[in-house]
């Protein structure tokens, strides 16, 4: 039975006139016919920057890292910013999608879709990164323990880099199978209403050839949650491994416990920051303000003004932390990072990511387009900042004054990260073009409980006896089924 | 709903408008033993396992026992490689340093389990790419529901019998769908 919904809540699903045909309609609508204007626009800019960026990683192969702003001082950088700032992005699909769904949260139904394929293009464009800086890419696959003519010569287990190969690959397939599995009989629902006999055939065999009987939905039910069970604890664990990359190494500024935490909560606060401007560009191109609403845009922003939050508590036992030691190089790790020579990096990180934020307490402010949208960028940004001032400036006045150093990025550095943007976008565009970008079974099923048009008739105390009466069915069969004749006489 | 040793053919499809009514008339028409072979509906409709009396599906067993796989698979790996094939010294650790071996083998843990589960989820389903499936009414995907009742071996007063049961549900259509051995369902 659906389950019963205060009609005080917001709904979650807007317009008078919604039904279930009326959502197909909404939905598929955009994967048919010539695309908008704004997408080919959109699509026509995206694939130029990720073109650039293409070559851009040509270039660093065919030159070699040189071309990179890396010193013998600073030799993690933009690079490995890079990295960790799409990985953090792609956190957030999988904790809509999964997190979400363990605490029942309906409103993840209106955006998992495309926050899983977020993550999906999000983890392909940071896994760019350490596979270009090995150098001689094609040497990639050295990073697993297979057995090898190299003697016995095997990866160290015991080191976080080789934990991140693990991690992030797992994460990547598991991503690719939740949402896949998510995503068949959404396109068994485009494939009987194609037109076309292509069309029919390529829908259909995107969708493993799905019809929806009940057993295949038990199945359904049961590799979702299992799968969402697994992922809670696997992307926590993929923050935290990436944050061992800093952590466990000896290095004042990234030697400390509070890492895991704290990288995680970042995540989770970029990801969202990401989702929301996805998500607002998605619903203007593609008029889907009915599903996800003003009230989505304010769930969100109240996980980003949590993390927010979170983060920036983070950023200030640091400092309290390096303070307390006692530790003159651990202190000056720290002064130098707030006050050093990038100190308008740490200004812009504290700006963007713990100040900006927080004008999400009012509640006109989390509901307007306009202050989501550029919030979400400020986090963004900030975000960016984050991984940058945490990296660089831990690096670059190292244990021998002499060879202290100033990184300065290159137009490959800049090339590339701006390349990964177009990658995302690109992949992005052709997701939302050709995919049901919001996930269509899902919204259906929480039609009953949360839909504007459903809503209403809860109100309506002559029919509040009929939803009272349905949901005592299963537990008062022989009850029920007096007011089933009852019912089936009127009809 | 049971599985018959020959495939049926020839189908009643009775269509309903929402899942509230799907849930009713299952239960009537249960009650008036006539036997279900099949519910399709546009997405999983809760509550209605038990109704049409299905057991619950046994996936997440197997994904435990996946899972349990990949523990085992992750440490005994690591353990021959690290303690006997190239043991080597890390830091001034011992050979065999377990707590350095957790982050892989929870990775491998959740790999096994999630890749076992989505297989035996698509071959226990009968999913795969190119697939032909038979579809009773293309609208289930949609905004319908369906109740379909395998009729091949049945008389014309069973089948009378079915639809004017069907009519007392509220049906929105009742109809007839045969599917020949050579048919081509995607029309």
């Amino acid at each position: 039975m659906s389950t019963y919904e205060s009609p005080i809540r917001e709904a979650l699903i807007k317009g008078e006139d919604t039904n279930y045909s009326k959502i197909t309609d909404d939905i598929v609508r955009n994967t048919e016919g010539t695309p908008p204007m704004a997408w080919m626009i959109a699509f026509a800019l995206a694939s130029a920057t990720a073109l650039f960026g293409v070559f851009c990683l040509f270039y660093t192969v065919w030159k070699g890292i040189g071309v990179w702003g890396l010193n013998k001082t600073v030799d993690w950088a933009w690079d490995i910013t890079n990295f960790v700032w799409w990985i953090g992005i792609g956190h957030a699909g999988t904790l809509i999608s999964a997190v979400l769904l363990l605490f029942r949260q309906k409103w993840r139904t209106g955006i998992n879709r495309a926050a899983e394929a977020m993550t999906i293009f999000a983890v392909i464009c940071a896994g760019l990164f350490p596979i270009f800086h090995m150098g001689r890419v094609w040497m990639a696959f050295f990073i697993f323990p297979y057995p090898n003519t190299r003697g016995p010569l095997w990866v160290n287990f015991n080191s976080p880099l080789l934990w991140d190969v693990f991690a992030i690959s797992t994460y990547f397939t598991v991503s690719l199978l939740f949402w896949y599995s998510g995503l068949m009989p959404d396109f068994a629902t485009i494939r009987d209403r194609a037109k076309t006999a292509r069309r029919k055939m390529i829908y259909n065999i995107l969708s493993f050839g799905w019809v929806g009987t009940a057993k295949q939905w038990q199945r359904f039910e049961s590799l979702s949650l299992v799968l969402a069970g697994l992922s809670t604890p696997l992307v926590l664990s993929v923050h935290t491994i990436v944050s061992f990359d800093f952590a466990t190494s000896v290095v004042p500024g990234w030697h400390t416990t509070i890492f895991p935490p704290y990288f995680v909560a970042g995540a989770i606060f970029s990801g969202f920051a990401m989702v929301q401007t996805l998500m607002l560009i998605t619903r203007k191109i593609f008029n889907l303000q009915n599903y996800i609403t003003t009230a989505h845009l304010e769930s969100m922003n109240k996980v980003i003004v949590l993390t927010g939050s979170i983060v920036g508590v983070a950023y200030i036992t640091e400092l309290v932390i390096a303070w307390y030691s006692g530790y003159l190089y651990e202190q000056y790790a720290f002064y130098n990072r707030a006050l050093g020579p990038y100190k308008w990096a740490y200004i812009s990180m504290m700006t963007c990511n713990v100040i900006s934020p927080q004008v999400f307490w009012f509640k006109k402010i989390r509901r307007s387009v306009f202050y989501s949208f550029l919030l979400s960028i400020f986090v963004n940004i900030g975000m960016w900042f984050e991984r940058f001032v945490i990296i660089v400036t831990s690096l670059h006045r190292d244990f021998l004054p002499s060879s202290w150093n100033y990184f300065t990025p290159t137009w490959v550095d800049a090339g590339l990260y701006v390349g990964t943007i177009g990658i995302f976008f690109t992949l992005f565009l052709l997701f939302a073009r050709t995919f049901p970008v919001i996930a269509i079974a899902e919204v259906k099923s929480i039609f009953s409980s949360s839909a504007e048009t459903a809503k209403s008739k809860m109100s309506d105390p002559q029919d509040f006896s009929d939803v009272h009466s349905h949901s005592h069915d299963s537990g008062h069969g022989a009850h029920a089924a007096v007011h089933h004749d009852k019912n089936f006489n009127e009809q | 709903m049971s599985v018959a040793a020959v495939e049926n053919n020839k189908f009643i499809v009775g269509l309903y408008d929402h899942e509230e009514k799907l849930l009713k008339a299952i239960k009537h028409i249960r009650s008036k033993g006539i036997e279900i072979h099949d519910a399709l509906s546009p997405f999983p409709v809760h509550g209605i396992d038990p109704i049409l009396g299905l057991k619950d599906t046994r996936l997440h067993t197997a994904g435990f026992f996946f899972g349990l796989t990949g523990t085992t698979t992750a440490l005994s790996v690591i353990t021959f490689i690290s303690k006997f094939n190239y043991p080597i010294i890390i830091g001034g650790k011992p050979f065999w340093a377990l707590p350095a071996y957790i982050p892989v083998t929870f990775e491998l843990t959740v790999l096994f389990a999630s890749v076992g589960m989505v297989t035996t989820y698509l071959i226990r389903n009968k999913l795969w790419p190119g697939r032909v499936p038979r579809i009773f009414d293309k609208r289930t995907t949609d905004n319908l529901f369906a109740l379909t009742f395998a009729i091949d071996d049945k008389s014309t007063a069973d089948i009378d019998k079915i639809k004017s049961v069907l009519g007392e549900t509220g049906a929105l259509e009742i109809n007839t769908k045969e599917f020949k051995d050579s048919d081509e369902p995607l029309n």
